[in-house]
């Protein structure tokens, strides 16, 4: 009997909305292009801050990765003339982070030199990195074919190496070419294995690259040595460089930032340039976390302020049709109608008002993002507590701007309104 | 003397109306709209109420419409003491006991005939099944039963004052009262009007007409003279 009341207290209020169809619309329009806009909003922030979040987990979020970097000029002058630049992370450096840090539970060398890598017809130039087995469990990547390097394999110096995915369809085509011999340079390495990759986007850059070449890090060290000399436009640079990467993987996630910090004092104390360079996925998660959270406080004012301009928009309007429809109420209340069904009825009104506008918004909302995506290639998600958030959001407009005209309309006296023109 | 009249209600004396007084405060100056007014309405009577301008008919509407309550004296409509009530309880009983028809019909244009004969039903909580057959009962007795889906807009003003007596008619009031209701109305049509009242006056229903026009009042059966706030004279049955 009551719930039959209600839907029959909404249908009127349809009814009397829909008799004036343009106002209505005009009137909601506040609240379509509010909820519109905080969906679409929502969406385009969810979309960004997903794609950083699932970029900056590529790198591992208790990974600590420390990468060689070429001191600028003038700090170089000060080793004389020489041309030798010596620079990067040492093989000690390693050890004592492995040693004397705790809280560390592995770290993965690496020494990284370019070579031609050459398969029958097929050349490309590789990124070879040597390294342990280990980069495979802190870089962590889908094995597409074959194995990855086996501890045996460091220990063994064994001719062995492992592709990416890009760079073993550039030169082999196919995983037929597992036990195949591949030339990096005057050296031939066996084909164990093809890993894939994590295409590195925006401005993380991830350990692995499309075309890497991981080789045991003893056989690195033992056919490339630790200087490498490159001749560009007659001039020939030398480099002595010991390792290029160390990742360094934290035991516990709540420990990362301490044992950065303390790599970065121990860095200090032994290098005496800044040679290196130390980037913490976890900081830049934990930064990117904090943008959207300031991203979404703007939002949510931004959003608030136009809820709030459209919910203004609507009491207008009923104050306005309360006033139009004096004599209505005071015929209502001469039948009989007590004071809370005037609220009532009115208040209906206004919530159906603002939910149509609400569900207006959402459409609007829905499609916003997906033109977006559609136009400019920019992830957008649109989260389902979003579109529950702006229908309570509509409802709540309704409710709050709402009451006032229908309790001005209620406190009415009869007599008054039955006699207004 | 008020409080027997209160607890052990006439079962005839539908209305009555005890020393009641009525004031209004207009700026500084208090005005007397009705200066001790005692009255007894019986069942199936049909009464006009007329007076001047100022002469308090239209308080006197007012009051025994339920809209407002007496300042001083008691007023009690089928044994309800209307002095004592709160605004709910006024309203319930104007939802009970009481069925308007005024000058203007008073038609909500926005409801179809059925939705605004149906209207005191919605609020007393009938069924929609029930209400409507109701309605179109109703409809049918004032001639109106082709015309249940129009609004109130498509009628002329004799059909809609139908639609009000049909609207006032279906809680199936104890008194219907009736203020100027041929007042926009043609005198022809003015006629039918008055016809329609005087059946349903013969039917049994008490009738309470507010008018200034003599020949309107000639329908009733006991017409009430008001001035300067006090019954001047009765005549007709009592």
């Amino acid at each position: 009997m009551r719930e039959l009341k209600a839907i029959r207290n909404i249908r009127l209020g349809i009814k009397t909305l829909m008799l004036h169809k343009l106002r209505s619309l005009l009137t909601v329009l506040g609240v379509v292009f509010g909820v519109g806009s905080v969906i679409a909003m929502l969406a385009v922030g969810e979309g960004a801050s997903e794609q950083a979040m699932r970029e900056i987990r590529k790198l591992g979020s208790n990974n600590i990765i420390l990468s060689a970097l070429k001191p600028t000029e003038d700090e170089q002058t000060s080793s004389g003339q020489s041309l030798m630049s010596i620079y990067g992370l040492l093989y000690e450096d390693e050890a004592r982070i492995r040693q004397t840090i705790p809280g560390v539970q592995r770290t993965v060398p690496v020494k990284q030199v370019r070579k031609e890598g050459r398969l029958g017809e097929r050349a490309l130039e590789l990124r070879v990195m040597g390294t342990t087995a280990d980069w495979f469990d802190l870089v962590k990547r889908p094995l597409l074919a074959g194995r990855i390097l086996r501890n045996a394999d460091i220990a063994d110096n064994a001719s062995v190496c492992v592709l990416t995915e890009a760079g073993a369809r550039r030169l082999l085509a196919t995983e037929h070419s597992i036990g195949q011999t591949l030339r990096i340079g005057t050296d031939s390495y066996i084909v164990v294995g093809i890993v894939g990759t994590e295409e590195s986007g925006g401005n993380i850059q991830t350990p692995d690259q499309q075309t890497d070449a991981y080789i045991p890090l003893s056989v690195a060290k033992e056919r490339h040595g630790d200087m490498s000399i490159r001749r560009s436009s007659g001039s020939i640079e030398a480099e002595n460089v010991e390792l290029h990467m160390i990742i360094v993987e934290a035991g516990q996630r709540e420990n990362v930032e301490r044992i950065s910090s303390a790599i970065e004092t121990m860095l200090k104390r032994f290098h005496k340039k800044t040679d290196y360079h130390i980037s913490v996925p976890l900081a830049l998660l934990r930064q990117a976390e904090a943008t959207k959270r300031t991203f979404n406080i703007v939002l949510g004012s931004i959003a608030g302020i136009s809820l709030v301009v459209g919910g203004i928009g609507i009491m207008n309007i009923m104050l306005a049709s309360v006033t139009e429809r004096t004599r209505e109420i005071g015929i209502r209340r001469a039948i009989g109608a007590k004071r809370r069904q005037i609220i009532s009825q009115f208040l209906i009104e206004t919530i159906v008002l603002s939910t149509i506008g609400g569900l207006l918004g959402i459409a609007l909302g829905l499609l916003f993002p997906w033109l977006i995506t559609r136009f400019s290639n920019m992830p957008t998600i649109v989260p389902a507590y979003g579109i529950a958030l702006s229908v309570c959001i509509s409802v709540a407009v309704g409710v709050i701007f709402g009451l006032y005209p229908a309790v001005r309309a209620a406190k009415l006296d009869p007599i008054v309104a039955l006699r207004h023109e | 003397m008020t409080a027997g009249l209160s607890s052990s209600p006439n079962p005839e004396s539908l209305v009555v109306l005890d020393s009641v007084q009525k004031h209004y405060v207009m700026g500084t100056t208090i005005v007397r709209a009705l200066a001790g007014v005692n009255l007894t309405i019986r069942r199936g009577g049909f009464w006009a109420i007329m007076g001047p301008s100022g002469s308090g008919k239209s308080t006197m509407l007012n009051l025994l419409g339920c809209l407002d309550r007496p300042t001083t004296g008691t007023y009690t409509l089928n044994g309800n003491d209307v002095g004592s009530m709160s605004d709910d309880d006024l309203s319930d009983l104007r939802l009970r006991e009481l069925g308007f028809v005024f000058q203007s019909f008073n038609l909500i244009p926005q409801l179809t005939v059925q939705e605004n004969i149906e209207l005191p039903l919605f609020y007393l909580g009938w069924d929609a099944h029930k209400s409507s057959a109701r309605a179109s009962e109703l409809a049918n007795m004032v001639g109106l039963g082709d015309r249940l889906g129009h609004r109130p807009a498509e009628l002329s003003g004799g059909q809609q004052q139908r639609v009000a007596i049909a609207r006032a008619l279906s809680n199936d009031p104890s008194v219907l009262l009736a203020d100027e209701p041929t007042g926009n109305l043609d005198s022809a049509t003015g006629e039918q009007i008055m016809e329609l009242i005087v059946d349903l006056n013969r039917g049994g229903k008490t009738v309470i007409l507010v008018t200034h026009e003599n020949d309107i009042a000639a329908h009733a059966r006991t017409r009430l003279h008001m001035r300067d706030g006090l019954v001047d004279r009765i005549d007709g049955e009592a």
